[in-house]
């Protein structure tokens, strides 16, 4: 009994002198952390895990990257709980800066949505063109479709272009909302042989994983855009507009651009994001 | 059925090239669910103690949250207290969001209440002859308490592995207060749930049989000392 206990605080005082110390050496720098929440379908893919520890060795701060839904970001931009935003949802983030929330947004990169469905295709989407065309398709033929149902730049677009087809399909049966991040829900696609919107990165990502081809149609004129919102500092004093400012304008320089635009070349056959920072212009055409 | 193979095999390469990564990750976790179960042991303890043996207006509906905080879902605890330790929150001050600490600090309350009600239980099964043998003998108060708890030893390490059971396989809360963050934040149940949202499901199944092997030798360890007594 007496040893045991001796061991027990042993270990209790070793582990916790050790782990304050392992902490407060991460956090050493003065620059103060970085709060940079972005969306999960950039952070699943990796691409931020290879920019960031450049950021952090270049530029002196430490970044927390924190990966939640678009929506859930754009809430925590509202209450100051992030620095810098990296997200895909357009209107939102519009409606973000018109209401003072944010000090600048830049667009740095962006890919395509697909909808996605099983490889035989019972609702024969692979013979449209357009995305609308083949959610018109879906719902006529009444398919299974998974919605995210979670606020996500994905699942904000799905709505919009029910919307603008003149469907509501949320009292349907054929239409279910998984509650899921993109690879997740794009798994039970696969698994019941449903169909779903996904963006083109992580439908890559997933198509290799689960070593399996799907019926997909991508919409050219239908981009999936990723922008990085500098959030107002708060006035608590415990923001970091410096960090963010120094990420933003790391994030679109010529050399992080490239980067981005040769990520995941090698392992899926093509560019996850294509970068953009320097042609806002010609995208604002496309919208 | 090829992806389980697949990451029983990884788990093994991975166990046996000392991965870097995965190996901070399990550290991380050991340390921990490690200082959470001891500070929740001892505070789970002296509750579950005190419960048992005071009488007072209100005993049983403190009993009752005892053993409601024994159900509570990790994601209500990560989710209240991630709304306290924000940085405009009432705690924002103490900075410690998305840090090592939130975790410990989620994870005690986790398991507190799970330790408490074991205590709680074990210490009332005492038959109550024994109470008043110990009292007759003239223990003190404390010497009282101590007897009891010598008493109850079975259950209290039942309690502790029960508690450690709890922190080292939550995600809900770790996720929330603590993050993610690669190389800071991350341990092997988040890692887990992001190696799936990857698509590496081999990796995923990888660190999920870690996660087994360690919570299997920690608890071989507790009931080893557990049941050393029987064999005497």
């Amino acid at each position: 009994m007496q040893s045991s206990k001796k061991s027990l605080v042993f270990f209790f005082l070793f582990f916790t002198i050790q782990l304050y110390f392992s902490c407060s050496y991460t956090l050493a720098s003065k620059k103060g952390p970085v709060i940079f929440v972005t969306t999960t379908s950039v952070y699943d893919s990796g691409l931020l895990e290879e920019l960031i520890p450049l950021f952090e060795r270049e530029k002196g701060y430490v970044v927390k990257t924190i990966a939640v839904g678009s929506g859930q970001a754009i809430v925590l931009g509202k209450r100051k709980e992030a620095d810098i935003l990296l997200v895909h949802s357009p209107e939102e983030e519009k409606e973000f800066m018109v209401k003072g929330f944010g000090s600048r947004r830049r667009t740095i990169m962006y890919n395509y949505f697909v909808v996605v469905g099983p490889k035989n295709d019972p609702c024969g989407i692979t013979t449209t063109r357009t995305a609308k065309e083949a959610l018109r398709k879906i719902a006529e033929r009444k398919c299974i479709f998974l919605s995210r149902g979670d606020n996500s730049g994905t699942h904000m677009v799905e709505k919009r272009l029910w919307s603008e087809i003149g469907i509501d399909p949320s009292k349907e049966n054929w239409y279910q909302e998984t509650g899921q991040g993109m690879g997740l829900t794009l798994k039970m696609a696969f698994d019941k042989g449903a169909y779903t919107l996904s963006d083109s990165a992580t439908y890559l990502i997933f198509s290799k994983a689960l070593k399996t081809n799907l019926s997909f149609v991508k919409d050219e004129r239908l981009l999936n855009i990723y922008s990085v919102l500098e959030v107002k500092p708060s006035m608590s004093g415990r923001s970091n507009p410096d960090g963010a400012r120094a990420l933003s304008d790391f994030l679109i320089s010529d050399r992080i651009q490239r980067i981005i635009g040769n990520f995941g070349k090698d392992k899926y056959g093509s560019s996850l994001f294509i970068p953009c920072a320097r042609k806002k212009m010609e995208l604002e055409k496309w919208r | 059925m090829e992806i389980i193979f697949d990451g029983i095999k990884k788990a093994f390469i991975l166990i046996s090239n000392l991965n870097s990564e995965v190996s901070d990750v399990t550290l991380l976790s050991i340390k921990v669910s490690g200082i959470a179960t001891i500070v929740s042991v001892f505070f789970g303890i002296l509750i579950g103690a005190f419960l048992a043996l005071t009488n007072f207006p209100g005993r049983r509906i403190l009993v009752a949250l005892v053993n409601t905080g024994m159900g509570v879902p990790p994601v209500v605890v990560g989710l209240v207290i991630t709304m306290f330790l924000w940085r405009n929150g009432p705690f924002g001050f103490l900075e410690i969001l998305y840090t090592p600490w939130a975790i410990i600090l989620a994870q005690i309350l986790i398991a507190t209440p799970i330790v408490s009600g074991i205590t709680l239980a074990g210490i009332q099964h005492v038959p109550g002859k024994l109470k008043i043998q110990i009292k007759a003998l003239g223990a003190t108060r404390i010497q009282f308490v101590l007897l009891l708890l010598r008493e109850t030893r079975f259950s209290l390490f039942a309690a502790t592995m029960a508690g450690f059971g709890g922190v080292i396989s939550e995600v809900g809360a770790s996720m929330m207060v603590g993050g993610n963050i690669k190389g800071y934040t991350r341990v092997l149940t988040t890692a887990t749930v992001l190696e799936t949202s990857r698509g590496n499901f081999d990796m995923a199944m990888a660190l999920s049989v870690i996660l087994f092997c360690l919570t299997f030798i920690i608890n071989q360890l507790l009931t080893f000392v557990q049941q050393r007594e029987r064999r005497k």
